[in-house]
């Protein structure tokens, strides 16, 4: 009974002086400190690279307009006085908006020097002028004021990213330009407005008529074509492994697959969708159909890993009591599992689709990083993605599209905020717990 | 049963897709070489905006790359159009033929100058390609030897050139506009030594046209924009890259003097600064009538308002040809007069 007492051993004993105490609490606190350290530092990273994405992009969302008395002479536009709109959409615009110009500086008179006059103008004054009297015949025969869009040189110098104060020949406006846009502002002809041509138009070589929209269409059409397959068959394949397979050999075969493809780099499925879709089934170069196949491949695994794991978080409880009160196994998947994972099923899902959104790589393959102008209209229509705009913009020598390119960046990241916000509103609602 | 609408739906979308693929192609398909890139899609939207047709699709894919895809067979799934920063090879065109490519229009559009520049916070060098290869060099020849380049600052090399380590930002060997730096620079440079230029066949090809790999010269990637924001933040650095982003940037970065020679547009147009290059586009004979537009879009590009000495293709940086050999190669292009072979 008395062992302990008869056999003293080494017993340690706590150290409970104030020392080791403070000590330890002390450790605490330093542990928090790196806490707070590495949350911080990781913060500051990203706030850099927003804060540099938007203060390089702000500006692509505004424009430099100069507000100019623009006469439809009929003379030019509709010498017969027909207002046939064959004849109106055919005229020479360019001509108007040199001749507006013209009238504003009448005493440059050299033919180079009208020619540096003109290039005050974007590059698709004429398109401008001609929309507007092609909505409105009646304005042919006036003179009505037409803010235009000044061009990219203009633009850029007017938003301080060209400087003064270097050499003339160091820019690529002259000092004559210069000169007269400075008369244009003093007259109190300069304005800035929100760029509309940055949401409405398709890709261009000229900075001030680049627009997002070409993208931003062939992105949804991606993604939707993305959606459709790999949503359902990642379900599905994710529901028939996790509740109805038997677990042998070949199911562990498809799982450690399913993991594994989950991380082979992207560039091999566009090599894989470039064998197979483009060069098997002959589909066509460049549509956003083949981008979408070739990034549901992609995403499968994502969604599929992910739809797993929410169906296993699911309560055994829940099942044995639906079985419990009669449901057969497809009623107790479809009625109790599923709709219970959901919120982890779409989360997986937009992780998924915003690494699709964000991808360049395989699309390299079949055709997508290409220079595309028109605004795709259908699912085999050549479409370019937002990531790949960015790309290519930011490869283009013009300075103009230093700022496009962030907008186009900053434009992406709206629309992954958009499809987060809506995952994390989907797992709001869904949400349940036990 | 709420539950089956959404997957429903999906399958239907995704079998329309598949359903409007068999439609026939209605715009012109162009591949290759990033360099003629932005000449070639500037020529594609004004088509697109003035004719009657959709715009051209363009892709750049490098001058091999598109070769490779162009060459691939005559048919609506092949491009139409293959855009190179240097003449289509033997090799290439036996290709094409294999693959029943036989009628294919060499068609120059006019020269690109390849510059080494650095930032205007420093002086401007003036080099000469004796000295450039000194620089970049893999081997370089000292008392009648062949040794692994010694030299680690421009006054090493040169006592008239400032007292700074070599740094050089250049493209990688995929692309064209290394191929043509190795051309243009590197093997006339070696030339120069008696020691090199008495080499034989590969050995001489190897000891001209390797460049160095222990940090001297730094590879930046495809992305000449890049090279311009790495030069503004290193001045002491070289970067080499081609005339137009040089023009884009005239207010940050100088262009340096080569063999007593600055490039400027003039000096690039009339020859006398040496490191230009041609740039092309091949046609493929057999689209021209299958697929709308391609004898338009030909025609377009070799209009004087796009390549002509002031056209819209000269602010965008192509220096153009001179006259005489323009009104050549305009009559022979919209004839479609094919390739010799």
């Amino acid at each position: 009974m008395t062992d302990l007492a008869v056999r003293p051993m080494a017993l340690r004993r706590p150290d409970l002086s104030a020392t080791r105490l403070r000590r330890r609490y002390a450790a605490e606190r330093r542990f928090r400190f790196y806490g707070i350290l590495a949350v911080a530092v990781a913060a500051g990273m990203l706030g850099l690279l927003l804060g540099s994405i938007l203060y390089k992009g702000y500006s692509a969302f505004y424009r430099t307009e100069i507000a100019l008395p623009v006469n439809f002479d009929p003379a030019v536009i509709d010498p017969a006085g027909t207002r046939d709109p064959a004849v109106i959409a055919a005229a020479d615009y360019a001509k108007i908006a040199r001749d507006s110009l013209n009238a504003r500086f009448p005493d440059v008179s050299s033919r180079a020097d009208r020619r540096a006059l003109s290039q005050l103008l974007a590059a698709g004054t004429d398109l401008r002028l001609r929309a507007i009297a092609m909505k409105n015949p009646a304005i042919i025969g006036t003179t009505a004021t037409v803010e235009l869009a000044a061009s990219d040189d203009v633009d850029m110098l007017m938003k301080g990213r060209i400087s003064r104060a270097v050499g003339e020949a160091d820019r690529t406006l002259t000092d004559k330009q210069l000169a007269w846009m400075d008369e244009l502002e003093a007259d109190g002809l300069v304005a800035y407005s929100l760029n509309t041509t940055f949401f409405t138009a398709g890709d261009s070589r000229e900075p001030e008529e680049a627009g997002v929209l070409g993208a931003f269409i062939g992105s949804i059409l991606t993604m939707l074509v993305t959606l459709a397959l790999a949503f359902p068959l990642a379900v599905a394949t994710a529901v028939y492994l996790e509740e109805f397979a038997p677990k042998n050999r070949w199911t562990d075969l498809i799982e450690v697959n399913i993991n594994n493809l989950a991380a082979v780099p992207s560039i091999v499925f566009g090599l894989l969708g470039l064998a197979i879709f483009l060069g098997f089934f002959g589909l066509p170069r460049s549509a956003p159909v083949v981008g979408g196949l070739v990034l549901a491949l992609m995403t499968l695994p994502t969604i599929i890993i992910a739809t797993r794991a929410s169906l296993k978080a699911v309560p055994p409880s829940i099942r044995e009591a639906a079985y419990g009160v009669g449901a057969s196994s497809l009623q107790v998947v479809t009625h109790h599992v599923v709709p219970l994972a959901l919120p982890g099923i779409l989360t997986g899902t937009i992780i998924g689709m915003a690494r699709a959104l964000g991808e360049t790589a395989p699309l390299l393959m079949i055709g997508m990083v290409a220079f595309i102008v028109d605004v795709p209209k259908g699912f085999t229509d050549a479409a370019t993605v937002l990531p790949v705009q960015v790309y290519l913009w930011a490869d283009s020598p013009e300075r103009g599209f230093v700022e496009k390119t962030s907008g186009a960046i900053i434009v992406l990241l709206v629309t992954l905020i958009l499809m987060n916000g809506i995952a994390v509103f989907l797992r709001r609602r869904f949400e349940r717990r036990w | 049963m709420k539950k089956h609408h959404p997957f429903a739906a999906a399958l239907a979308l995704a079998l329309l897709g598949f359903a409007c693929t068999a439609e026939a192609r209605d715009e012109i398909r162009i591949v290759g070489s990033s360099t003629v890139f932005p000449f070639s899609t500037a020529v594609a939207e004004q088509f697109g905006k003035t004719g009657g047709f959709k715009t051209p699709v363009v892709e750049s894919t490098g001058t091999g790359g598109g070769f490779k895809l162009f060459c691939a067979g005559a048919g609506e799934d092949t491009p139409d159009i293959s855009n190179a920063s240097r003449a289509i090879k033997a090799s290439e065109v036996e290709a094409c033929a294999q693959n029943g490519v036989t009628e294919i229009t060499e068609v120059k559009i006019g020269y690109d100058g390849i510059v080494l520049a650095n930032s205007k916070k420093h002086g401007q060098f003036a080099l000469t390609v004796k000295q450039i290869w000194l620089a970049l060099a893999k081997t370089v020849p000292v008392d009648g030897k062949l040794v692994p380049n010694p030299y680690q600052t421009w006054a090493g090399i040169d006592p008239s050139l400032p007292a700074e380590k070599i740094e050089v930002l250049g493209p990688p060997p995929t692309s064209g506009t290394r191929d043509a730096f190795v051309e243009l620079v590197m093997d006339k440079g070696c030339e120069e030594f008696p020691e090199v230029a008495a080499l034989e066949g590969d050995a001489k090809k190897e000891t001209c046209q390797a460049i160095r790999e222990d940090g001297a010269f730094i590879e930046a990637g495809e992305n000449d924009n890049l090279i311009v924001q790495k030069l503004e933040a290193n001045p002491k650095a070289l970067g080499i890259f081609g005339y137009s982003f040089l023009e884009q940037n005239a207010d940050k970065l100088q262009g340096s003097q080569m063999d007593g020679v600055a490039p400027t547009f003039e000096t690039i147009a009339d020859g006398s600064y040496e490191v230009s290059r041609p740039l092309f586009f091949y046609v493929k004979n057999a689209h021209v009538g299958v697929v709308p537009g391609v004898k338009e879009f030909v025609a377009e590009f070799m209009s004087e308002k796009a390549i002509g000495e002031e056209g819209y293709l000269a602010d965008k940086g192509l220096i153009p040809m001179p006259d005489s050999e323009r009104d050549e190669m305009i009559s022979s292009a919209v004839a479609l007069t094919p390739l010799s072979m």
